[in-house]
This record gives C-alpha cells, sequence and structure tokens, in this order.
C-alpha cells in the first residue's frame, strides 16, 4: 500500500507527468526487453570464456601464469597489510573480504588451477593482514612505507621473468594504472608546490609545464612518449612499449594532479602558515605537517577522480600498440574464430572496467567517511 | 669557436656514421632473437591465439621464416604490436628489426616516409560485393547504384575516381565511421553494394548469415601489394630479409614442403642441392647460415603451406588462391621468385 501511495504522489501526480511516467516507462521496456532478448537468445558468450585468459592476461605465457599469482599474492599482501593497519572494524573488514574471495571464486569461467592461485593469493592477503593487526599499531604505520616499496619491487621482479611485451589485457591495465598513479603523484605535488612558490622560476617554470601538458591532448602526451623517448637513450637500450606508455600517462596525469593539489593548498588559510611560522617550524616543515595534510584533505574526491580518470584512459594504449584490456578485445574480435561478436566482447569490457571504476569511487567515498570530510 | 663547432659536428657525423656501419644483421644475431612489427588485430594476418596467448598468422609466419633462417628456431621472436599509424616510426626509430604488418608499397612510404620495402608478400586489392539477387556479374554494370563503404579511406577516393572515370551519374556513396556498420547497412538493404580490400569482404562474406547469397565481383579497383619493410640503407640486412621471402616462393616452385624436406636434401638435383645450401655458399654471400632456406622450410613451410595454413580452404578466413594474383607465376599469378643460383 505504501508502494502504491509513493508511486502517486512521486509518478502519477497530474496529467503531464503521467503521461511522462507512461512514455518512460514504455520507452525503457522496449529497449530493455529488445536487450534481454539479444543477451539471452541471440548473444553468442562463449566468447568470453574461450578467451578469458587472454582478456586477463593477454598474451602472457601459459607455462608462466604462476608469475601473475605471485604477483599478485604479494599485491593482496599489501593490501591487507594496508587495511590491517588502517581498518579498525575488523570483523566487517574481514566479511567484505572472505565475500569478494567467495564471489570470485564463484566467476563460472575459471580453470581450477585459477581458483587455487586466486584462493592462495587471497590466503596471502588474509596473512598479511593479520599480522599487521598483530604488531604493534605505531610500528605497523611506519612499516607501511617500505612495505609497499619492497612489496612492489618484488612482484614486479617476479613479473620480469616475462618480458613486458609479453604482458597485456586487465594486469597491464592495472599495473599500468599503478604505477601511472603512483609517479605521477609526488611529480604532481612538487609541481603544485612549485607553482605556489614564491621563487620566480620554479614557480614560471611549474606553470609553463603544467600548461603546457594541459593545453595538448593525452593521445598526442602518448605519442610523443613513444616516439620520443626512444631518441633520449642509446640505441642499443631499447626502451619497453609499456615503460614509454606509463611515461606518457605520468607526464599528463602529473599537471593535472598539480591543479588540484594546487586548488587545495589555497584553500589552507594563511593564518596555518603564520601559525606554524610563529612555533618555530622550518619551511620544510610546515608544509609536510601543516599544509600538505589539509590540503590533500580537502581534495580527496578530485583526487580518486583523476586516478579513475587514468584507470579508463589507459585503454588509449590501444593507438600505440600496447595490448591492454580495450586492445585485448580488438586482438580477440580479429581470431578467425570469433569474427563479428563485438557486442559480446565489448559490453564484457565495459562491464570490467565499470567494475574497476566502481570499485574505485566506493573506495574513494569510504576514504572521505573515514577522514571526516564534510563534516570536520 | 666556429672551429670548435665544425669539429664538434664532423665528429658527431662521423659517429654516426660508425653507427650506421654496423648492419642490423650484426646486432640481431649478438642479441640471439629478432624484434619484429606485426599488426595483432588483423584476422587471418595476425592476432593472438586464446590459448597459448602466441602470435598467429600470415604475416606472423614470416616473422618466423626469419627467425628460422637466422637461428634454426622460429621462436626467438619477439613481437610488438604496431597500429597502422606508428608502424613506420618504429622502423625509424630502430624499434624493431624489421615489420610484417600488411602494409602496401606505396611510392610515397619508399621515398619521403624512408623505408626500404621487402618482396611483395601478399596481393590485395580493392574489390566490390553484391549480393547475388541483384543479378550483376562485373563492376562495369554498377551504373547508378548506391555503394557503402567506410569513412576517410582509401577506398571511398577509389571508388569516386572510378564513378567519375566511367562518367557515370546518379551514383550515391554511403560512408560509415567502421566497417560492421557499413556490412549492417548493405544486408539491411539501404546500399545495393559495399567495396572494401579483397581480403576484407572475403572475411565479411564468411561472417553474414548466408554467404551464398553474396558475390565478390572480379573486379580490381586499385592495387594493394602488401609486403614488409625495413630500414633505409642496410642492404645488408635487406638483402637476407628479401631473399628469406623468395626462399619460400621458390620453395613452393620446387614443390619442396616440410613433409617432403628430408627427400629433397638427398636430391642430386644441382639447382636443388644449391637452393637447400647443400653445395655453393648462396646463404653465405648473404651473410646468412648457408642452410637457411631447409631451415625455413623445416620450420615455416614453403608460401603455399604459410597461405594455406592461415588464408586457405580449411581456414576459417578462406582467400581463395587458385589463379589469384597471389598464385605461383606457373599457374597464373604473380608470385616470382628470381632463380637462386
Amino acid at each position: 500500500m505504501r508502494a502504491l501511495a509513493w508511486m502517486k504522489r512521486n509518478l502519477f501526480n497530474g496529467v503531464w507527468n503521467t503521461l511522462l511516467t507512461l512514455v518512460t516507462a514504455y520507452l525503457l521496456y522496449a529497449v530493455g526487453r529488445a536487450i534481454l532478448v539479444w543477451a539471452f537468445t541471440e548473444a553468442r558468450w562463449q566468447v568470453i570464456p574461450a578467451n578469458f585468459r587472454l582478456f586477463m592476461v593477454g598474451p602472457f605465457p601459459p607455462e608462466a601464469i604462476w608469475r601473475v599469482w605471485v604477483a599478485l599474492a604479494i599485491f593482496l599482501a599489501l593490501v591487507g597489510f594496508t587495511a590491517g593497519v588502517v581498518v579498525r572494524r575488523r570483523y566487517l573488514g574481514t566479511a567484505a573480504a572472505v565475500a569478494g574471495v567467495l564471489y570470485l571464486l564463484a566467476f563460472p569461467v575459471l580453470l581450477p588451477s585459477s581458483r587455487l592461485g586466486l584462493l592462495a593469493a587471497a590466503f596471502a592477503g588474509g596473512l598479511a593482514w593479520l599480522l599487521a593487526g598483530s604488531i604493534a599499531p605505531r610500528l605497523a604505520r611506519r612499516l607501511l612505507a617500505p612495505v609497499w616499496f619492497l612489496g612492489t619491487l618484488a612482484a614486479i621482479q617476479v613479473l620480469s621473468g616475462v618480458p613486458s611485451q609479453r604482458w597485456g589485457g586487465l594486469l597491464l591495465t592495472v599495473i599500468a594504472t599503478f604505477f601511472a598513479v603512483v609517479l605521477a603523484f609526488p611529480l604532481g605535488l612538487l609541481l603544485a608546490l612549485g607553482r605556489t612558490s614564491k621563487m620566480p622560476v620554479i614557480s614560471l617554470l611549474s606553470t609553463l609545464y603544467i600548461e603546457l601538458v594541459r593545453g595538448v591532448p593525452l593521445v598526442t602526451v602518448l605519442f610523443l612518449a613513444w616516439i620520443m623517448v626512444p631518441l633520449f637513450v642509446p640505441e642499443d637500450f631499447r626502451v619497453p612499449q609499456l615503460v614509454r606508455g606509463i611515461a606518457g600517462f605520468v607526464l599528463f596525469a602529473a599537471a593535472y594532479l598539480a591543479e588540484y593539489v594546487r586548488g587545495g593548498l589555497q584553500g589552507v588559510s594563511r593564518g596555518q602558515w603564520e601559525a606554524a611560522w610563529a612555533l618555530g617550524l622550518s619551511g620544510f616543515q610546515t608544509v609536510v605537517f601543516i599544509i600538505l595534510p589539509q590540503a590533500l584533505r580537502a581534495v580527496i574526491p578530485a583526487l580518486i577522480g583523476q586516478v579513475i580518470a587514468i584507470f579508463k584512459d589507459t585503454s588509449l594504449f590501444v593507438i600505440i600498440g600496447i595490448m591492454d584490456l580495450l586492445s585485448m578485445a580488438q586482438v580477440v574480435l580479429s581470431n578467425p574464430k570469433f569474427l563479428g561478436l563485438e557486442r559480446e566482447v565489448y559490453l564484457f569490457v565495459m562491464f570490467v572496467y565499470f567494475l574497476g571504476a566502481a570499485s574505485l569511487s566506493f573506495l574513494s567515498r569510504r576514504l572521505e567517511a573515514a577522514m571526516g570530510l564534510g563534516k570536520r | 669557436m666556429k672551429r670548435l663547432v665544425l669539429i664538434v659536428l664532423s665528429f658527431l657525423l662521423l659517429t654516426a656514421f660508425g653507427l650506421a656501419q654496423k648492419s642490423r644483421m650484426d646486432v640481431v644475431m649478438e642479441r640471439g632473437k629478432l624484434i619484429c612489427g606485426v599488426n595483432g588485430k588483423a584476422p587471418g594476418f595476425g592476432y593472438v591465439d586464446e590459448k597459448t596467448g602466441k602470435y598467429m598468422g600470415f604475416d606472423v609466419d614470416f616473422c618466423r621464416a626469419v627467425s628460422a633462417a637466422l637461428f634454426d628456431d622460429p621462436d626467438r621472436v619477439e613481437y610488438v604490436p604496431l597500429t597502422a599509424k606508428a608502424r613506420f616510426n618504429a622502423i625509424q626509430t630502430g624499434e624493431v628489426d624489421v615489420v610484417f604488418r600488411n602494409t602496401t608499397i606505396t611510392t610515397s612510404r619508399d621515398g619521403s616516409v624512408g623505408v626500404d620495402f621487402l618482396p611483395v608478400n601478399f596481393y590485395d586489392g580493392q574489390g566490390v560485393m553484391v549480393k547475388k539477387e541483384l543479378g550483376v556479374k562485373s563492376v562495369y554494370e554498377l551504373e547508378g547504384a548506391t555503394v557503402c563503404t567506410n569513412q576517410g579511406t582509401t577506398t571511398e577516393k577509389n571508388w569516386t575516381d572510378f564513378v567519375r572515370s566511367q562518367g557515370w551519374k546518379g551514383n550515391k556513396l554511403l560512408t560509415f565511421e567502421s566497417f560492421d556498420k557499413v556490412f549492417n547497412a548493405f544486408m539491411s538493404g539501404r546500399c545495393d553494394a559495399v567495396t572494401t580490400d579483397k581480403s576484407g569482404l572475403v572475411g565479411w562474406k564468411a561472417k553474414a548469415p548466408d554467404p551464398e547469397a553474396l558475390v565478390i565481383l572480379p573486379e580490381t579497383l586499385s592495387k594493394e601489394p602488401l609486403a614488409g619493410f625495413t630500414f633505409q640503407n642496410d642492404s645488408r640486412w635487406r638483402d637476407a630479409l628479401t631473399w628469406i621471402v623468395y626462399a619460400t616462393i621458390q620453395a613452393e616452385e620446387f614443390g619442396i614442403t616440410q613433409k617432403n624436406l628430408d627427400e629433397f636434401l638427398k636430391s642430386d638435383k644441382p639447382a636443388i642441392r644449391r637452393f637447400l645450401g647443400l653445395e655453393g655458399t648462396l646463404g653465405k654471400g648473404l651473410g646468412l647460415p648457408n642452410d637457411f632456406v631447409a631451415r625455413v622450410i623445416r620450420h615455416v613451410g614453403n608460401y603455399g603451406e604459410i597461405y594455406d595454413r592461415h588464408l586457405g580452404p580449411n581456414s576459417p578466413f578462406f582467400i581463395p588462391r587458385k589463379g589469384s594474383l597471389n598464385d605461383l607465376y606457373t599457374r597464373g599469378g604473380l608470385m616470382y621468385s628470381p632463380p637462386f643460383r
């Protein structure tokens, strides 16, 4: 009854609203029906399980797939460790992690060996979680940065057993996003500080760089990185395509991040600087301990937005021939066995991108809530 | 000051020449593997196998042939997928050793772009496809017809040129951004004919619900000779690649296949013995191992075998070869290798 009342109040109050509701409902029905009928009768979804490996890891050699699992285990261990340090409500986190693993295991197209690998990786994550909980919080916090640094190095070392030309699919998209973000962040921070600096040369150079890069399309920057980087290194030393692609992203994303951070910096009132100086803090200490924490906290939504943008923009790798997730879609479609299945493949790729972007923005909302944004 | 600049410049030039003197051949042999630019997204010509993650296809097999000739192992290749835009840069910057990526030989590419082409390994050309029910047997009967193709390609220009040269009036051209839209428009009856490269037409015909209802007209509107290419001014490397491609064609002419190679190795015909490197110094003269031809045939096969593997009647992407330009010259095609002697 309440539903009826709600509908009457919100959907059918007046002639025009009723008409609008009916037309919209019909359109939704027509489109939805067409899509559902296609998805359940005509669509040939076999192309997805048959090529699942390609979508996930691209041309990665199957006999070396254990490297991906080891790298994933390291990564999940890092995430678990971080979660153990950051998240206080342990039972909630545990429930979420278990649900996530069960969900992934239920994925119907996985090979038994893949399930095993996934389970092992999840186990590593859980162990790290427990470990982080069992050591003193202060120590754990201190350990975070070196652990991430060493862990990332180890993961890349393991993966490098296979040349990066054979990485691909979602694996490559995630790696590229990760490194683009991690490397662009410090550069963007420096550029923001440089632009707000009182030293004219530094300020001018930073401004010049930021405006130059922001005035150029990402595609151009990628092409430039692809063509120009080899000119700066000796001929015998070949820079892998992936590194050049990531370099392009870092150069591009840093300029945008810098502008977001600058927005945050300008939002910190002058009184904070003066108070810090009055306490006798040095310029460096003021920036690192007083100004940046406030500035960054204010712009978290924009920063995460940029991370999501990078994640999606890695699909531009298509044009410089790096085998990212979208490239793999095109590769699959050119296999003579799967000609003409564009709809199925692109819908699947869209779904994967959506999952990635949605989980990132979910994380961002949690982060904002945790830091009390909008409340304090 | 001027003198100093001159000295520095000449020094730089000299070092540049010094570097240029080193042939790619030596670089590849020292490295122990070939870096080959390919297309990862061309049905039949280059794609990734869904089980092994390995590159497959007609063009890819030529990379494997080069690797087999140099290292007696077809798999010492690192494949670099290249886009149409990036393929020439990849050669100019030395990123790859050679590119086999369905590339048409044109004057401007050979000249101002600055690459050197290898022998043609596939003759393509623009064709026209109609529905059988239209009853058209030749391109010249298409006056007043509506034709669909994709935007901004040379095919679009070729077709308008063709219509103009025939002096036809009332022909319409519909263009779409991608060929699947072109094909849908064609199948739904919005155009009488579609036009694109013949190898592409064959693929789309195979995808159609009823391939028998479609006809590819016999005429070819443009020349698209596809070939591999490599650096300019590196004769040693280019010669080696050229003769590796020729070897596959000559092997087919001699009738040497992967299967019967061992019998031919026992042959006492001088031409065969020279060709397979049992006597003479043909390979050595090119800076290749003397038995490079035998290696290519053993690991990859002759031209006909490569063709049939990826484009033959048993492949999903069937492009008829009999009597086409891609047949041997002895059977009316254009595949012709200069003599190995």
